[in-house]
């Protein structure tokens, strides 16, 4: 028989139910049957056997693979850090309440709203050595059109620049909203404590938003890793596999050779990169900022 | 020469004057109150002294020197914000040192200052806690403590005790003033909790509708109130206004139901109207005098307030004894101490007994 605390609990529990069936059905589930997927040789059309951890294995002495993760940790080492600075330079100078500021707000944030493939036409016609917009400024000073696509050296570089203007909108959002939060009292308090501006934002702006510096970073960490989009539309993962990143070496094991369980394994790789990444930087945090 | 000087001072927002040509000095080591209702323009007048709103025009000097155009920090004074304003990343040692720190004071004295001001306030147990740890009660005291180490010409205080609760809001009062008295420095507090102006101040200035009203002591604004606004303002239960008639050189003030009271008011001019004014405590429930219909009865415990109605229907509220048995629909009579009266003219401006 079921006791009384026990029966409440069984109520309590039919109020999350649906969102843990849905939880379950579209989250769970596919991670799962991926880690599963992950132990077999399949294809996409029909067939698998089970081949245990061989996909890691392969995937281990795959120069292909290797290179694309090498690939997609250089470009969230190029990206995350402007992505975390310059819009927090854009919100802390957009945070007022004048028209100007609104205006400026929206213009930067209108990026984010643009689909991938918008994104990389606007650039590539910015970008292309051929009659590009920044070829056309370089050779204003006869200077020669710089090989942003077909440079190895360069190609990663420029899909964080893109990448940047693409995606600086909502973490200036975010950081205006944080900032929105920060009492005008303490302001007006520092300027009382003879605060200079650099005082001020380093020791009273930057520690009252610190939360939302942690919260961009880890978001673009996580978004970053799983670029795509990018390089697919412009080059292809090329020159020479300079510009493949994971998600991309992922879609074309499994979509163009069909060979989903090598596919699956990558995945998972991808999946703990990111668990670790992210749950490294929370740690380091949370011990940094203490109980605050 | 004066602690503070306000020559002509005016503030607008955008067509909206808040502050038309305040002009007010304090002295050294004077305690100064801001009194009147919200939105009266005490709180922006404060704000200006420390920097933290313009001056449209007019100026201030502190200490003979000019300050409405220095930055909030050269002024020389100090502000205890009405909701704290404490840093919540610092510890409560950081708060206090900040202000310092960022003058390049040594650390030393940074330390002498903060372990004086902690002595001070009893708040040497929670130094190294951070704000969010403590209390609403524990977080004034380190914000007046901000206030001490820097040893300003003049605090500022902005409703300091409107966040705490009844209880510890008169604890606090008292603090503040055996504070006061061992600081001897020119304090300025915004206020519209008429008893802690009149029991912490030297002065009172009262401010309503963008000009003082008054400013005096706070018996010279209880018991000889400028105009109407600051008779009613000050004082709980508010003054009774009661339309009188006006004959003779003592002025003998006749109530509409024909009561005639002689008042020691002299030397009135002409107006076209006049009020009685008398406060709760002037007008006393007694076996004779104007007859009245009690219509509430509040029991304060050591005395019982009387709201009645006259015989033509004029409001007055009057003080009987703690123990009073009246009870609603009773009807009294009403002694009225006519040497206590005042009287208000058409404009309403106050006049007063000599003696008063």
């Amino acid at each position: 028989m079921l006791s009384a605390k026990a029966k409440t609990q069984f109520g309590n529990f039919l109020f999350v139910a649906p969102y843990m069936f849905v939880f379950a059905w579209l989250l769970v589930w596919p991670l799962m049957s991926g880690m599963g997927l992950s132990l077999f040789k399949a294809d996409l059309f029909g067939g698998a056997t089970f081949v245990g951890l061989e996909n890691y294995g392969r995937l281990m002495s795959d120069p292909v693979f290797l290179q694309a993760v090498g690939n997609t940790f250089l470009f969230v080492l190029l990206c995350v850090p402007p992505l975390a600075i310059i819009p927090l330079i854009l919100a802390l100078l957009l945070n007022r309440s004048t028209r100007t500021a609104a205006f400026f707000r929206g213009v930067f944030f209108s990026s984010s709203v643009l689909s991938v493939t918008i994104v990389t036409l606007i650039w590539r016609m910015v970008l292309i050595p051929d009659g590009g917009f920044f070829a056309n400024i370089l050779a204003v000073f006869g200077l020669p059109p710089i090989p942003f696509f077909s440079d190895p050296g360069i190609v990663m570089g420029s899909m964080a620049i893109i990448t940047v203007w693409w995606c600086l909108g909502l973490p200036m959002m975010l950081y205006l909203s944080a900032l929105q939060q920060v009492p005008q009292d303490i302001y007006e308090a520092a300027a009382l404590d003879n605060s200079r501006w650099w005082t001020t934002l380093t020791r009273i702006t930057l520690p009252s938003i610190s939360r939302t510096v942690v919260l961009v970073v880890i978001m673009q960490c996580v978004l970053q890793f799983q670029l795509f989009g990018q390089p697919q539309l412009i080059t292809q993962g090329g020159p020479n596999g300079a510009s493949r990143p994971i998600v991309l070496f992922i879609f074309e094991v499994g979509f163009r050779r069909w060979d989903i369980g090598y596919a699956a394994a990558a995945s998972q790789i991808l999946f703990a990169i990111i668990l670790l990444v992210t749950l490294g930087q929370y740690l380091i945090t949370r011990k940094r900022t203490g109980d605050a | 020469m004066s602690a503070l000087d306000i020559r002509n001072v005016t503030k607008a927002y955008g067509p909206t004057t808040v502050l038309d040509d305040i002009s007010l000095t304090a002295e050294s080591n004077e305690f100064i109150a801001f009194l009147g209702p919200s939105g009266c323009g005490k709180t922006t007048l404060l704000r200006m002294i420390a920097g933290l709103e313009t001056v449209d025009s007019g100026q201030i000097h502190i200490g003979g020197q000019r300050i409405d155009e220095l930055a909030p920090g050269e002024r020389g004074v100090a502000i205890v914000f009405q909701h704290y304003a404490l840093y919540p990343h610092m510890t409560i040692r950081e708060n206090m040192a900040f202000g310092l720190k960022n003058i390049k004071t040594s650390k030393t004295e940074i330390d002498a200052r903060i372990g004086e001001a902690a002595r001070i306030l009893e708040i040497e147990a929670f130094l190294d806690k951070k704000p969010g740890q403590l209390s609403g009660g524990q977080k004034q005291r380190v914000a007046i403590g901000r206030a001490i180490v820097k040893k300003p010409d003049i605090f500022l205080f902005d409703e300091p005790l409107s966040n705490l609760d009844a209880a510890l809001r008169m604890r606090t009062r008292l603090e503040l003033a055996q504070l006061r008295r061992r600081l001897k420095a020119t304090m300025i507090l915004v206020t519209h909790d008429q008893v802690e102006a009149m029991t912490l101040a030297d002065r009172i200035v009262v401010i309503h509708g963008r000009k003082i009203q008054q400013v005096g002591t706070p018996m010279e604004i209880y018991g000889r109130p400028a105009n109407r606004f600051v008779a009613s303002f000050v004082g709980s239960p508010p003054m009774n206004f009661l339309p009188v008639t006006i004959s003779g050189a003592k002025a003998v003030a006749t109530l509409s139901d024909g009561t005639a009271l002689t008042t020691d008011i002299a030397n009135l001019p002409e107006s076209a109207s006049w009020e009685l004014g008398l406060r709760p405590e002037h007008v006393r429930v007694s076996d004779t005098g104007v007859s009245a219909k009690v219509e509430f009865v509040e029991r304060l415990g050591e005395r019982t307030l009387i709201y009645a109605r006259l015989s033509d229907g004029t409001a007055i509220t009057a003080e009987d004894v703690g123990l009073s048995r009246l009870t609603m629909g009773d009807e009294v009579h009403l002694s009225i101490d006519a040497q206590a009266a005042h009287l208000f003219d058409a404009d309403g401006r106050g006049y007063h007994a000599e003696t008063a």
